[in-house]
């Protein structure tokens, strides 16, 4: 089953690796991971997507939290969250084609970025499976290229993930309000 | 200089280095130095730490974990950059695997120069990123401090680990304002900290007060948390039996009524039996390692699980549980301690001492009598000659570290120092030294194989240099004999590699200013052993052992715990053989 983690982590060089490397090293696949910046410029946000099992999910979380730079994680997958996929889908788009074209990335709330004679760039965003059907309908036409930046996901209501960046030392070891028991 | 004068002047990176060294502790550090590292070890003179010369990289790192294991504090171990980085991993990987706390610091090719395939640059950080707890490249001095206070917190806190500081040769030259009490940890994100709920302590207790057959799981994690007497205490009040791990044995006194013995693939057979038995497991920071469930199907089924773990990872990892308690061993035991009731288990511990009279026929007696010297009188002597001592035995990996585990009978917590998890050959030498400069009074013995030793014996050097008083028993069977015994049973004998052929190894103690003898028969064992501990300086014993002795018991990998090969006896086949 496809789980979906929200990850935040301190904005430093290297800890995209330690993230990517920790889930080689494990043998879990990632199946999508973005990465970007946050409302606070020390902290990055990864959304995460890896099909495990509930047992491996538990331990995949566990194992993010052994990295030192890894501040919050969130397995969102059973929670009402708001998730977006981007892409640009280039089609072939003769003469002939060119409105079914037109017509389909309009039925899809998708728009056209870029218009040249033998193609049309289009560009869409939502959840995964509204691009898949994007696709799917496009493909007769001929897609040229295609890129998708995997998704970002975001809980849904006033419950936010809140990181706290607070320091911690020998002394004095911030209390979290989250449950590390597995 | 008063500590007070020193809190904030301008400093180069190579001196802030060192004093922060001082201020966390560091009295010796175990390094070899280079180009890139030149700029630390010319400030090293301005230093109250000592630093030994190594021979070898790895050896710095074994000696650092060495020093770990045998006093608690965190082992340091210095490198340059390059190929001195490199010959540490051996050692970085096999300090990950057992939670040794070890900081290894490295330099690095010039900020300017990274990336750019200079001289000697080599990613370590990339390289040692899956085989370190954490680790960091500092390519300026202001971050020198900073870096290696977070380095000793993450290395000695939680679960123990390596850590690595990566320099950069410029950020050890340039200078900067050093200011401790501004250079605190800053790590948000680690939670070392953990505690377990009230409703998992209840569960815990009602499993413990309902059980008629449990079982005392006792690992590392009780020696790293300093939870021997915790521990104690629970099987005493609780009349639970206890079984050890290789890493755990001195957690528990090999003496007492309750300790059954190491468990696992070359644990006692009544051990083993012990574990398949019982209806409640609980395992007090131990992970469940591959050699000692056998495989996990049919591990310890009928038995409920409790585990006490300061890592969460750890949690139903290798062996599904019903009840973790994440949190600090001894914390842990601490709150569940008042509320565990006496309960009378004798039915099962008679049970047990059954199983455990049935296999003792088994013993060294049992070995044939063929004139042979056996690794197992040696070890069985040595323990009695050194039992009573302040005596730490390192042993290196193999059969001879199995027959020690069986042999040597630990009382006391810290006297057992091995590679287990990584089972990393060429330890044990290097290791012995660390554990010589951490402890100086006690009495080190290196327990080392033929083969073992020759990957690491360099180090002599590093001992009479040192003047170590370090004892090194060789265990010489002429053969890489854990992997001939493998043969032996799963290859029809076919000894593709194994036979050694081996030097002198008293004439290359001697070589190296090492008092040194050779010893072929039992009644030399003693005297030797003896003479060893008069002499006040180093001394290597060549113990010229049967060279196709095998170790008993064994679960062969991926078999059942309680499916073990056992050694031929004459003498009665009992109801514990399958
Ligand atoms: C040739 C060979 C044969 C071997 N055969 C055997 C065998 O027969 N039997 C055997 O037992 N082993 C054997 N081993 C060793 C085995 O591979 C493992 O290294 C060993 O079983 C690990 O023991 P452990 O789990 O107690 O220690 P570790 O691997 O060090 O694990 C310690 C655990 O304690 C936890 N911990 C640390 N600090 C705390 C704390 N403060 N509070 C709570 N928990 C904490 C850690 O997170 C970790 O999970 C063999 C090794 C070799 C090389
Ligand atoms: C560095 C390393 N290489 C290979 C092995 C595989 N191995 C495990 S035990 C063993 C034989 C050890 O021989 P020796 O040191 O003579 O000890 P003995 O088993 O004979 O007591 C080998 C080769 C290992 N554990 N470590
Ligand atoms: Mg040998």
């Amino acid at each position: 089953m496809l789980n979906t983690y929200v990850v935040y982590v301190e904005n430093k060089p290297g800890v995209l690796t330690r993230v990517a490397s920790l889930f080689r090293r494990r043998a879990f696949n990632i199946d999508s991971l973005t990465v970007g910046r946050t409302e606070k410029p020390e902290v990055s946000r990864m959304t995460i997507t890896v099909d495990a099992d509930q047992d491996q999910a538990r331990r995949i979380e566990a194992n993010l939290y052994k990295l030192v730079n890894v501040l919050l994680v969130e397995n969102i997958t059973n929670q009402p969250a708001i998730v977006r996929d981007l892409a640009m889908i280039k089609v072939a788009a003769t003469h002939e084609a060119r409105s079914h074209v037109l017509e389909l990335a309009s039925v899809f709330r998708a728009r056209v970025v870029d218009v040249a004679p033998e193609s049309l760039t289009i560009e869409i965003t939502g959840a995964e499976d509204k691009i898949d059907g994007l696709l799917e309908v496009l493909r007769p036409y001929g897609v040229l290229e295609m890129v998708r930046t995997g998704i970002v996901a975001m809980r849904r209501g006033k419950s936010s993930s809140t990181v706290s960046t607070a320091t911690t030392t020998d002394q004095d070891v911030a209390e979290e309000d989250v449950s590390h028991s597995v | 200089m008063t500590r007070q004068s020193v809190t904030r002047q301008s400093m180069t990176g190579a001196s802030i280095l060192w004093e922060c060294l001082e201020r966390e502790g560091v009295q010796h550090v175990f390094g070899y130095p280079g180009g890139a590292i030149l700029p630390a070890y010319d400030a090293l003179k301005g230093s109250k730490i000592h630093h030994i010369l190594v021979r070898h990289e790895q050896g710095a790192t074994h000696m650092a974990d060495g020093y770990a294991r045998a006093s608690g504090q965190v082992g340091v171990a210095v490198a340059t950059s390059g190929p001195g980085a490199t010959n540490m991993v051996t050692g970085i990987a096999t300090a990950m695997l057992d939670s040794s706390p070890i900081v290894c610091i490295t330099g690095q090719v010039g900020s300017k120069l990274i990336g750019s395939d200079a001289f000697q640059e080599t990613d370590i950080t990339g390289v040692t990123l899956p085989i370190t707890k954490h680790n960091y490249l500092v390519t300026h001095a202001s971050e020198v401090a900073r870096t290696i206070r977070e380095a000793f917190y993450v290395a000695r806190s939680g679960r123990p680990g390596p850590v690595l500081v990566d320099i950069t040769k410029d950020a050890q030259q340039s200078t900067c304002e050093f200011d401790w009490e501004a250079a605190k940890p800053q790590l948000p994100g680690y939670r070392p900290d953990l505690s377990p709920d009230r409703k998992e302590y209840e569960q815990a207790l009602e499993l413990i007060h309902n059980s008629k057959r449990p079982v005392i799981l006792a690992g590392h994690g009780i020696i790293i948390s300093g939870a021997m007497n915790e521990v104690r205490e629970f099987a005493e009040r609780a009349g639970i039996p206890v079984a050890l791990t290789l890493l755990g044995l001195g957690a528990f006194p090999a003496s007492h009524p309750l300790n059954l013995g190491m468990m696992g693939m070359h644990g006692e057979a009544w051990v083993n039996h012990t574990i398949q038995e019982a209806d409640l497991l609980l395992a007090f920071g131990m992970r469940f390692d591959d050699r000692v469930t056998g495989n996990l199907k049919t591990y310890a089924s009928n038995a409920k699980k409790i585990h006490i773990e300061i890592d969460p990872a750890e949690i139903n990892k290798n062996v599904k549980v019903d009840v973790p308690l994440v949190g600090d061993l001894r914390e842990v035991l601490h709150e569940l301690l008042p509320h565990v009731e006496s309960i009378d288990r004798s039915e099962w511990l008679d049970s047990i001492d059954r199983l455990k009279g049935d296999a003792a026929v088994r013993d060294i007696q049992n070995l044939p009598d063929s004139g042979h010297l056996y690794a197992a009188h040696v070890i069985n002597d040595l323990w009695r000659e050194t039992r009573d001592g302040d005596t730490v035995v390192v042993t290196d990996v193999g059969q001879h570290q199995m027959w020690e585990a069986q042999y040597y009978k630990h009382e006391k917590p810290r006297s057992l120092i091995t590679s287990g998890g990584l089972g990393t050959m060429g330890f044990a030498l290097p290791a012995g030294i660390g554990a010589k400069v951490a402890r100086p009074e006690a009495d080190v013995w290196v327990v080392v194989g033929d083969g073992g030793f020759q990957m690491t014996l360099c180090e002599l050097a590093t001992i009479v240099q040192e003047k170590l008083k370090v004892n090194i028993a060789i265990i010489n069977n002429g053969f890489l004999g854990m992997v001939r015994q493998w043969q032996e049973f799963f290859y029809e004998r076919n000894y593709a590699a194994t036979p050694l052929l081996n030097p002198d190894f008293a004439k290359l103690g001697e070589a190296y200013g090492i008092r040194s003898m050779t010893v072929t028969e039992r009644s030399q064992v003693v005297p030797s052993v003896q003479s060893a501990r008069q002499h006040d300086g180093p001394v290597l014993i060549n113990f010229r052992v049967e060279q196709e002795d095998t170790v008993y018991p064994m679960v062969a990998a991926g078999a059942s715990l309680h499916e073990m090969i056992r050694r031929p006896s004459k003498i009665v086949e009992t109801a514990a053989d399958e």
